[in-house]
C-alpha cells in the first residue's frame, strides 16, 4: 500500500448531490415495485385473485412514489420530463428513464383496472409491468456502479444481486403483511429465495475490494447493513414460524420490508463516505500504477 | 482545442480565477477562509471553474532548486551551511480546470443531453436542458461539475464556449500573466509541453511530469493538460482516472443476470403446485 498523499486532506471527488431519502427511497420503491409486478403477474397467471389485487395495488403505489422520489431530488423539478428527451444507451439514468416510465404507466393502469372492477384490461397491462419488473430491481444498481465513486464502482458485480435479493424480500414482506392468509405461501417462498440471494451477495459485497471495501464495513452503512443482515434471517425465519401466527406473518413482512429499506440507505451511505475520504480515490489509484509500471 | 497548464511558471496570482468569474458571470462563493495557505477557493464547482491549488511542502534542503542570489540585503545571522536532515520550504502552484476529456463520463451518464461535445472538442452544459439529476456531478472521476444548489442545474467549465465562437481565447488563458495557461491546437500544445518537460527536467526538477497528456490514459487523454512538479494527489488530482463507462457493458451483463435471478425466484415460488 503506498503513502497517502492528498492536497490538504480535501475530497477528490464531489460528494453524490442525491438527497437522503429521496435516492436510497427511490432506489428501495423502484426494487419493491419491479418485484411486486412480476409477482402480480404470475398471480393474475396462476388464479391467485386476492394477492394479486394486492400486489397490483403494491407495485402501482411504491413505482409512483418511486417517480415522485426521483422528481423531488432533481434540481429543476419542472423539467422532469426532460428524462425522455432523448434515449441514451450509455445512462443508466436514461435507460432506467426508459424502463420506468412504461413501468409506472402499466403498474398503475393494471392497478387502476383491478380496482376499476375490470379484470380483462387489468391483464395485458399487468403482465407489461411483470415483465419490466425485473429490470426495474437490478437497472438502479448499475446506476450507482456507473460512478467514480470508489465503493460503488468496485462492487459493480455484486450490487446487482444485492439489489434483486433485496427485491425480492421487499415484495414477499408486502405480501405477508397485506395479501390475504390463505395465499401467503407463494410469498414466503419468494422471501426465502430473495433472502438467500440477498444474504450472499451482500456477504460477498461487504468482503470484497479491498481499501475500496472498507466504507461497508465501517460506521453507519456497517450498522444498516448489519440491521439488513438481521431483518432478513428474522424476516425468514419469522415466515417460516407464521403458518400457525397470523402475528409472527405480519412481523416477517415487516423485517423482510425493513431489511430493503436498510440496505440501500446502507449501500448508499457507504458510497457517499467513500467520496469524503481522498485515500479512497487516491490509494487504489496508485496502486494500480505501482503495479503497472 | 484545449489548454495546457504549464504549472511550474505559475505565479499563483488567481487573474484566472478573476477573469474566469468576471467573463462567464459565475456567482460568488462569498468570503471563504480555509485556513489552508493562500488558497480560499479550496477547489473546483459549480461557482469555481478555475481553481489555484497552493501546495506549501517540506522538502530536504538539497532537493530545493538551487535560488539566483539578487544581493539583497538581509537582516538575521549568517547564512549556515545546511545540515542532514535540514527542511525547506517549497510551494507549488497549479491553476487547475475541467479536464475536458476525451471520454468525458458526465457527458456519457448525463441522461437529457444537456452535456454535449462542441465542435471543438471541448465538453460543455447546455444551461437550457439540465434538469438537476445530479448524475454528473459522482460521474466525474476528478471532481469538477457540480450542482449549484441555490439554482439546482449542474455547472462547470465551458472552455470560453462563445469566446472560442468569436475566435478568442479563453479568459483565463487571456489573463494569465506568465502564459502559465497556454490554449491552443493539443497536438501542437503537446508538442511544446513536451520540450518544456525536457527543459525543466534538464534545470534539475526530477519530479516533473506531464499530466492528462497521454491520449491512451482512463479518460483518453484530457483536453486540459498540465506539467505538474510532483505527483497529481499533492495537488488533489486522481492518480489514474478512469472513465466509469469503460466498464457499463460488463455492469449491463451484471444486471440483466440478476433481473433474471429475479424473475426465476417470483417464478419459482408462484409457480409450485398450491398445497
Amino acid at each position: 500500500m503506498s503513502e497517502n498523499r492528498s492536497y490538504y486532506g480535501r475530497p477528490v471527488l464531489k460528494e453524490p448531490a442525491w438527497r437522503v431519502p429521496d435516492v436510497p427511497g427511490y432506489l428501495f420503491l423502484g426494487g419493491l415495485a419491479g418485484a411486486s409486478a412480476g409477482a402480480a403477474a404470475l398471480c393474475d397467471l396462476t388464479g391467485r385473485a386476492g394477492l394479486c389485487r394486492t400486489y397490483r395495488a403494491v407495485a402501482a403505489g411504491a413505482a409512483v412514489s418511486s417517480v415522485g422520489a426521483l422528481i423531488h431530488d432533481l434540481g429543476r423539478p419542472a423539467r422532469f420530463l426532460y428524462m425522455l428527451r432523448v434515449f441514451k444507451p450509455t445512462s443508466p439514468l436514461s435507460v432506467g428513464s426508459w424502463i420506468l416510465a412504461p413501468f409506472g404507466g402499466l403498474a398503475t393502469a393494471a392497478a387502476a383496472a383491478e380496482f376499476a372492477g375490470r379484470a380483462r384490461w387489468a391483464r395485458p397491462a399487468g403482465i407489461g409491468a411483470g415483465v419490466l419488473g425485473p429490470a426495474m430491481c437490478t437497472y438502479t444498481a448499475v446506476l450507482l456502479a456507473d460512478t467514480a465513486v470508489p465503493a460503488w464502482h468496485s462492487a459493480y458485480r455484486e450490487l446487482p444481486f444485492v439489489f434483486a435479493g433485496s427485491a425480492l424480500t421487499s415484495a414477499a414482506g408486502a405480501g405477508l403483511l397485506c395479501g390475504g392468509r390463505a395465499e401467503h405461501e407463494p410469498a414466503r417462498r419468494m422471501g426465502w429465495l430473495g433472502a438467500g440471494i440477498e444474504l450472499v451477495a451482500s456477504g460477498l459485497l461487504e468482503r470484497a475490494h479491498g481499501l475500496a471495501g472498507e466504507p461497508y464495513r465501517t460506521g453507519r452503512a456497517r450498522r444498516l447493513l448489519r440491521a439488513a443482515t438481521g431483518l432478513t434471517i428474522a424476516g425468514a425465519g419469522l415466515s417460516a414460524a407464521g403458518r400457525r401466527s397470523r402475528v409472527a406473518t405480519g412481523l416477517a413482512g415487516a423485517a423482510y420490508l425493513a431489511a430493503g429499506l436498510c440496505t440501500r440507505f446502507g449501500v448508499f451511505d457507504a458510497g457517499i463516505r467513500s467520496t469524503r475520504d481522498p485515500k479512497y480515490v487516491v490509494t487504489p489509484q496508485r496502486d494500480r500504477l505501482t503495479q503497472t509500471t | 482545442m484545449g489548454f495546457f497548464t504549464d504549472t511550474s511558471v505559475c505565479i499563483g496570482c488567481k487573474a484566472c480565477e478573476v477573469a474566469c468569474k468576471e467573463w462567464n458571470e459565475v456567482p460568488s462563493t462569498g468570503l471563504d477562509l480555509l485556513g489552508q495557505s493562500f488558497d480560499n477557493t479550496g477547489g473546483l464547482g459549480a461557482d469555481s471553474w478555475r481553481h489555484v491549488a497552493f501546495v506549501e511542502q517540506r522538502v530536504p534542503v538539497a532537493d530545493e532548486v538551487a535560488t539566483v542570489d539578487l544581493g539583497m540585503p538581509s537582516v538575521g545571522m549568517p547564512e549556515q551551511p545546511a545540515g542532514d536532515g535540514d527542511t525547506a520550504v517549497r510551494w507549488l502552484m497549479s491553476s487547475d480546470v475541467c479536464k475536458h476529456c476525451t471520454h468525458a463520463a458526465c457527458l456519457d451518464v448525463c441522461p437529457t443531453g444537456s452535456l454535449f461535445r462542441t465542435e471543438f472538442g471541448t465538453v460543455v452544459v447546455q444551461e437550457d436542458i439540465c434538469n438537476g439529476c445530479g448524475y454528473c456531478v459522482p460521474a466525474c472521476p476528478y471532481g469538477v461539475i457540480e450542482r449549484r444548489e441555490t439554482d439546482g442545474r449542474a455547472f462547470k467549465c465551458t472552455l470560453c464556449y462563445d469566446r472560442l465562437g468569436d475566435g478568442l481565447e479563453p479568459a483565463c488563458a487571456k489573463a494569465c500573466p506568465t502564459d502559465s495557461i497556454q490554449f491552443g491546437e493539443l497536438d501542437e500544445l503537446r508538442d511544446r509541453a513536451d520540450r518544456r518537460l525536457a527543459a525543466v527536467r534538464g534545470e534539475g526538477a526530477t519530479g516533473a511530469r506531464l499530466y492528462g497528456r497521454d491520449p491512451g490514459d482512463g479518460v483518453g487523454g484530457a483536453g486540459a493538460f498540465f506539467l505538474l512538479l510532483d505527483e497529481p494527489e499533492v495537488y488533489g488530482l486522481p492518480p489514474d482516472p478512469v472513465v466509469t463507462t469503460r466498464d457499463l457493458p460488463a455492469m449491463w451483463k451484471h444486471a440483466a443476470a440478476a433481473a433474471v435471478s429475479v424473475a426465476a425466484g417470483i417464478a419459482l415460488a408462484f409457480t409450485r403446485r398450491r398445497r
